[in-house]
């Protein structure tokens, strides 16, 4: 009896190298971006201050965006509410960063390095809860609706924002950085500012954490597989319910901790701020693919520095300079550059 | 022949009619029956928002669809009106080239717009309406030059539809320019909402009605689902476009807070889902009682603010710069308890 085993070793195909470079693409697109900017600018030093403050801006941007892709790609559940926790979350930071008046004032690193990392924690502390309170009220109630979701999310935005003007008053607070983080640093003739440095270096170790998170550890591959296929993972015993609800939390509180940010940025803040970040947010997402955190990431530096240069090379043209970054990724990629849910 | 003219779509509820024939004949006889320029206004108004909204309705309701730019057509049609009577002068052909010129702008922003984002999922339309409304909303402001910026614009429309051109007397009613101006507002909106409510009971609208309930089995069926979708959305907003070419001919002044703001958006989407989706009907209600509230209620926050002076936080809540946040809550609990709307609890009844 001869076995029915068929008389071939099975071989895996490798990926031709076109098709490589094409999944590669999104990647080089910010290298050639950044030399691109250099190239049009002509001058190195202004060239790496707005390198740098569109970085900065791009870290932020992400900061804000990584939970709202995340919770779209897990359940399916598109959130427009998103930005008011980015609004709360700097009304709480700031106020705690005026109440922590002695700790600011001081030209100590330590001591103002601490207040920013108090202020953060009071605005991740209050935004998480209100993500929580959020879920509970407004979201949970019409899962699987997409025109419910927008509609009901809309509307809690609202709410919150005038909610922010009944609290704190209807003007907008101006604020002063920590002592130590005002001014700039002047590098290869360049000035680049402190707190745009830190915001980078913020930024980039708060992804590479995200990153660990969904890629090392047993939560993060729960919640990749839920993004990927949520039946499966339930089907497995997973209660993806309550990893929903843990990324919806973390994903607020990163949003709260992105209005902090952008408020020092900005050194205003004002109630309508969320609702305007949220359109960069969107812009993000949209061109990073839906459910992709590398994607937004991507998307988010691509945006910052897109915009940075073209504020600085046409004034005019930085308000659409999103909105045709925008309409090339979705000419190229119609889903995004790295979709990862499959469309619904 | 009237059922001709209603394209067949009974209001299907006795209170309905009612109610239907009352708003009517309330906004045909208005300047008669409610002398005053402050009602004239509202009654203006609500004769271009119910086309605004019966526009509005035809994306979100008939066809599923979420747009957050409908302000941005709307502003559109008012701005070709305002540029047109600005640069060719006074004159009735000024306005005719503005409306066709903002409603033809407007389908094709429409068409750009939905075969980006139609084609891949409909949730990406209200993603990228939002941001594409808000960057057109910003230009304008900045483009202070060509669009007056923040300040808008004024120009003139011809004489026989402003106040200085007088006729007489009819019913103790100066029967003047400001007159003949609502009535052409009037009959335009009319006839607007005439042809939308065609619209949405022609096999088209029976189409998208099916889209709506299930786009994949409507695909299979042989409907190209994305064609349909892109279509309708230049439909709503060129006709969004003709409703702000009305408003900029009443107005006779735009401006971004009147005509591109996100605060009118809300206004839009509050008036549809009171009223009820997925009716044209719903468009009429809802809008007359929005415009209504919103005209007189705002006078009863303040009032009730000033009355609970002394106390902790409630007067915050009721002042009448809070009226947001009050139409924020009604508009969530409109969509959790009623989300068929006034028109649909009506018509549940029988």
């Amino acid at each position: 009896m001869t076995t029915a085993a068929p008389d071939h070793a099975p071989k895996y195909a490798q990926l031709s190298l076109p098709d490589r470079i094409g999944k590669a693409m999104p990647l080089l697109l910010v290298p050639v971006l950044v030399v691109l900017g250099f190239l049009s600018i002509g001058s190195t030093s202004s060239w790496l201050t707005l390198t740098v403050s569109g970085l900065a801006m791009g870290m932020m941007i992400f900061i804000m965006a990584s939970g709202l892709t995340l919770v779209f790609g897990l359940m399916d559940v598109i959130n427009f509410g998103h930005g008011a926790f980015i609004s709360v979350g700097a009304y709480v930071g700031i106020s705690a960063l005026l109440a922590l008046e002695s700790w600011t004032g001081v030209p100590s690193l330590l001591l103002n390095v601490a207040a920013v990392l108090a202020a953060a924690i009071a605005a991740m502390c209050v935004t998480g809860a209100l993500g929580w309170g959020f879920e509970r009220v407004i979201v949970r109630p019409v899962y699987g609706a997409h025109l419910k979701q927008i509609l009901v999310t809309v509307g809690g935005l609202i709410v919150i924002e005038q909610l922010i003007h009944v609290v704190w008053g209807p003007d907008e607070i101006f604020l002063t950085r920590p002592e130590m983080l005002k001014g700039a640093v002047t590098f290869a003739g360049a000035a680049i500012e402190k707190y745009r440095l830190l915001a980078v270096i913020f930024g980039l170790a708060l992804f590479v954490a995200m990153r660990l998170v969904l890629k090392r550890t047993k939560i993060g591959l729960i919640v990749r597989a839920g993004v990927q296929n949520g039946e499966m993972v339930e089907a497995l015993g997973y209660r993806l319910r309550l990893v929903f609800i843990g990324v919806f939390i973390a994903g607020s509180a990163l949003a709260g901790l992105g209005g902090v940010m952008w408020g020092l940025y900005q050194e205003v803040i004002t109630a309508g701020m969320g609702e305007e970040m949220m359109i960069l947010v969107f812009i993000v997402v949209i061109i990073g693919g839906l459910g992709s955190v590398e994607g937004a990431f991507i998307g988010a530096l691509l945006v910052g520095l897109l915009q940075n240069y073209v504020a600085f090379l046409e004034p005019k043209l930085a308000l659409i300079s999103n909105i045709a970054l925008m309409t090339a990724v979705l000419m190229w990629r119609p889903q995004g550059m790295m979709p990862v849910v499959k469309a619904k | 022949m009237l059922m001709n003219l209603i394209s067949g779509d009974r209001p299907r509820s006795l209170v309905l009619t009612i109610l239907l024939l009352g708003i009517l004949a309330a906004l045909a006889l208005a300047p008669f029956l409610f002398p005053g320029v402050r009602s004239l206004e509202t009654a203006a108004r609500i004769c271009i928002f119910i086309v605004l909204v019966a526009s509005y309705d035809l994306l979100l309701g008939y066809s599923g669809i979420v747009s957050f730019a409908h302000t941005m057509f709307f502003g559109l049609g008012a701005y070709g009106v305002a540029l047109a009577s600005t640069h060719m002068g006074r004159g009735f052909d000024a306005l005719i080239v503005g409306t066709l010129a903002g409603a033809f702008a407007a389908a094709i922003l429409a068409l750009l717009i939905g075969l980006f984002s139609l084609r891949v999922r409909a949730i990406f339309f209200a993603m990228i309406t939002l941001a594409v409304a808000s960057a057109v909303a910003v230009l304008v402001s900045q483009l202070s030059g060509f669009t007056g910026g923040e300040d808008g614009l004024n120009y003139s429309i011809p004489r026989e539809l402003t106040p200085a051109f007088k006729l007489g007397k009819l019913f103790g009613v100066t029967i003047n320019g400001k007159l003949l101006n609502y009535y052409l507002v009037f009959f335009a909106s009319l006839a607007l909402f005439l042809l939308m409510l065609r619209i949405v009971n022609s096999p088209f609208g029976r189409v998208l009605k099916a889209i709506r309930e299930n786009d994949f089995r409507a695909e299979a069926i042989g409907y190209r689902v994305v064609l349909y979708r892109t279509l309708a959305t230049c439909l709503s907003a060129a006709v969004a476009a003709l409703a702000g070419s009305l408003f900029a001919i009443w107005l006779r002044y735009v401006g971004p807070a009147t005509t591109l703001s996100f605060e009118i958006m809300l206004d839009i989407l509050l008036m549809v889902v009171i009223g009820g989706m997925g009716t044209m009907y719903g468009a009429v209600i809802g809008t007359t009682i929005f415009v209504l509230a919103q005209n007189y209620l705002q006078n009863l926050m303040g009032v009730a603010a000033g009355a609970t002076e002394g106390l902790p936080l409630i007067p915050q809540l009721l002042d009448p710069d809070r009226w947001l946040l009050w139409l924020g809550v009604l508009f969530i609990l409109s969509v959790y308890f009623f989300p068929t709307g006034i028109v649909g609890r009506l018509r549940a009844e029988n």
